[in-house]
């Protein structure tokens, strides 16, 4: 079931975006931000959470899911740690995911060419 | 007044030049286009066996000038002035293929309008007795022009139905003072003309205007209408653009209709996998030297207008909210 | 300097441009995004079930997961076909994180012919830049003020 919703609701995200970019003339950069930056708030407010123990996938795909993967390490380091874990905190969950692009984009430079 | 400053920003050449000789080198997509078949050398994919698309475009320029010096009788020592230009910072692939070229060179700048800029400067000098012979060159690159304006090329990127494709292709043609082929009766050079479109993925619209003026001033300078001429081709308004530039040219009198074609709905035909059409300077170089000319040549055209049109912006100046603006130049070709 | 009839005439033409060019078929680009976007999650959600029965907490499967989909954004990319699905499906190749793997590896294959360190390396994070700096810049604010409210700043 939670696959349904994954779709479902992953799929409405994207649409969304879709809509807005083709009704406000924005640039992608701009709903990305937008995106990560409400991620991290609804995280904060204890929403996203919620949010993808129903929609899993559906919710933390999209980039909106990066962003409250942030906030959540961010979150719980600070609880741990105090100020230094909001410096700590932010790739706590997401470190993993950067270092992999970067590891991933060298290797895909080293042995792949665009394409035409 | 100038003795042969017609108008405001017409000059009639008194000894027209010929063009003497052209050469056209493109990519595999254009190859693949309706026009495939007029194009001198297809090359094999956008790398054509070089390290970088930035050498891949020096050679293409550069194989489009050996083709037209072997089509011409020449040497290339009888070339007195070699003048190119193209959309990469600086001019570099120009600048470059100059060493090989060795004669002296000057570079220009006019975006997609650089072909008729070129033509119509190198058509002065020979008027004006300064050159017997002068090499003419443009090129434009997909890959190169996207990573400097726009992208990197496997970027999932969502192109609107405007946008343009800029063409991978080069042409160079050698104009001289005595020939036979095609002459250049005069030049209308254009001014800057920016009615405040910012839109990068709609140049189309954002050149439409300066296209408008320069045909209207040319037709005000000279005394002429739509009906003298047996073709207008434009390089590269494209779909959007097009209709725009007719409509403009329209409000003030005069009627396009089926004379006026423009570059960059053609070298793609109506494949919608490019939207609006091709771009870059190679498009109008290409689409003129190597489809018109041959029409020219065989007698299908007398008199056609050939003005290309540039967008004169830079990936920074749209990245700080300035607008668009344009120009284009026009060069009447006559048949011989 | 402009005068009032160059600034009708601009707007004038400015509007024209915008009611007579082609204009976004909206609906069907929504249901493309839809579609694309939908499926990425769905693959997304098997790879989070996958996760959750190896991983021993809740966040390690969310880091895992999150790896994985931007492991198959640069396989797509690097093969050369994940900007074709963004042509066809816009924002539902843009938006999920396999979108921000192909930025940083599309990135990294274009520009690591200015060389590695000043072309790759310089230019890797060209284009998924504003997710990295708002993300954090958000998650911080977020965080701070939590801290601040919860009163575990110090």
């Amino acid at each position: 079931m939670t696959y349904l919703w994954a779709f479902l609701f992953g799929g409405l995200i994207c649409g969304l975006s879709q809509l807005a970019f083709d009704k406000f003339n924005l640039t992608t950069a701009h709903i990305l931000v937008t995106l990560v930056i409400s991620g991290a708030i609804l995280e904060g407010l204890g929403i996203y959470k919620g949010l993808v123990s129903f929609g899993g996938a559906g919710f933390l795909v999209p980039v909106s899911g990066f962003g409250s993967s942030i906030a959540r390490g961010i979150i719980s380091e600070s609880k741990r740690l105090g100020w230094e874990g909001l410096f700590t905190g932010a790739f706590e969950l997401t470190g993993l995911g950067v270092t992999a692009a970067v590891i991933f984009g060298t290797l895909a430079a080293i042995f792949s060419r665009p394409k035409d | 007044m100038a003795d042969k400053l017609l108008g405001k920003q017409t000059m009639r050449l008194k000894s027209p030049p010929v063009i003497t000789a052209r050469a056209t080198v493109v990519g595999h997509r254009e190859g693949e286009g309706p026009l495939g078949e007029y194009f001198d050398h297809i090359i094999p994919d956008d790398l054509w066996g070089e390290d970088t698309c930035e050498k891949a475009e020096r050679k293409m320029m550069e194989e489009a000038i050996t083709r037209t010096m072997e089509a011409s009788d020449l040497t290339p020592e009888q070339i007195d002035l070699f003048i190119a230009g193209d959309l990469l910072n600086q001019i570099v692939t120009s600048s470059f293929v100059a060493r090989q070229v060795g004669q002296a060179f000057l570079g220009i700048y006019g975006a997609c309008s650089s072909m008729t800029e070129g033509m119509a400067l190198g058509s002065m000098l020979i008027d004006g007795d300064y050159a017997d012979h002068v090499l003419v060159a443009t090129s434009s690159h997909y890959q190169t022009a996207e990573r400097q304006f726009r992208f990197p090329v496997e970027l999932n990127i969502q192109r609107s139905g405007r946008a343009q494709f800029t063409v991978t292709g080069s042409g160079a043609a050698i104009l001289s003072k005595q020939g036979k082929g095609p002459r250049i009766t005069e030049v209308t050079l254009g001014k800057v003309i920016d009615l405040g479109l910012r839109n990068p993925e709609d140049l189309g619209s954002a050149m439409a205007p300066a296209a408008a003026d320069t045909l209207l001033q040319h037709f005000n300078d000279t005394g002429r209408n739509v009906g003298y001429y047996d073709l207008i081709i434009t390089g590269d308004l494209a779909a959007v653009g097009a209709t725009m530039f007719a409509d403009l040219v329209k409000e003030a009198g005069h009627t396009l209709g089926n004379k006026h074609i423009d570059a960059g709905t053609m070298i793609y035909g109506a494949n919608p996998r490019f939207k609006a059409g091709g771009s870059g300077c190679g498009c109008s170089a290409v689409v003129f030297l190597g489809y018109i000319m041959k029409l020219l040549e065989q007698g299908r055209y007398r008199r056609v207008l050939f003005m290309a049109t540039g967008a004169l912006f830079s990936p920074l100046s749209y990245q700080q909210g300035e607008s668009i603006p344009g120009v284009a130049h026009a060069v009447v070709v006559e048949a011989q | 300097m402009m005068d009032k009839a160059q600034l009708d005439q601009m707007r004038q033409y400015q509007k024209k441009v915008q009611d007579k060019g082609p204009k976004p078929p909206m609906l069907i680009n929504f249901l493309k995004a839809y579609l694309i976007g939908g499926l990425i999650c769905l693959v997304g959600q098997g790879v989070f079930d996958f996760f959750a029965k190896i991983e021993g907490t809740q966040g390690e499967t969310v880091a895992t997961t999150l790896a994985g989909m931007i492991l198959l954004g640069a396989v797509a990319t690097a093969l050369g076909f994940y900007d074709d699905l963004g042509e066809f499906g816009g924002m539902g190749a843009a938006v999920p994180i396999t979108g921000f793997s192909n930025s940083v590896v599309s990135a990294a294959m274009e520009y690591r012919r200015e060389g590695f360190i000043l072309g790759l390396g310089g230019k890797i994070f060209s284009v998924a830049g504003p997710v990295l700096v708002f993300g954090i810049l958000a998650g911080f604010v977020v965080g701070l003020v939590k801290a601040l409210a919860g009163g575990y700043l110090f």
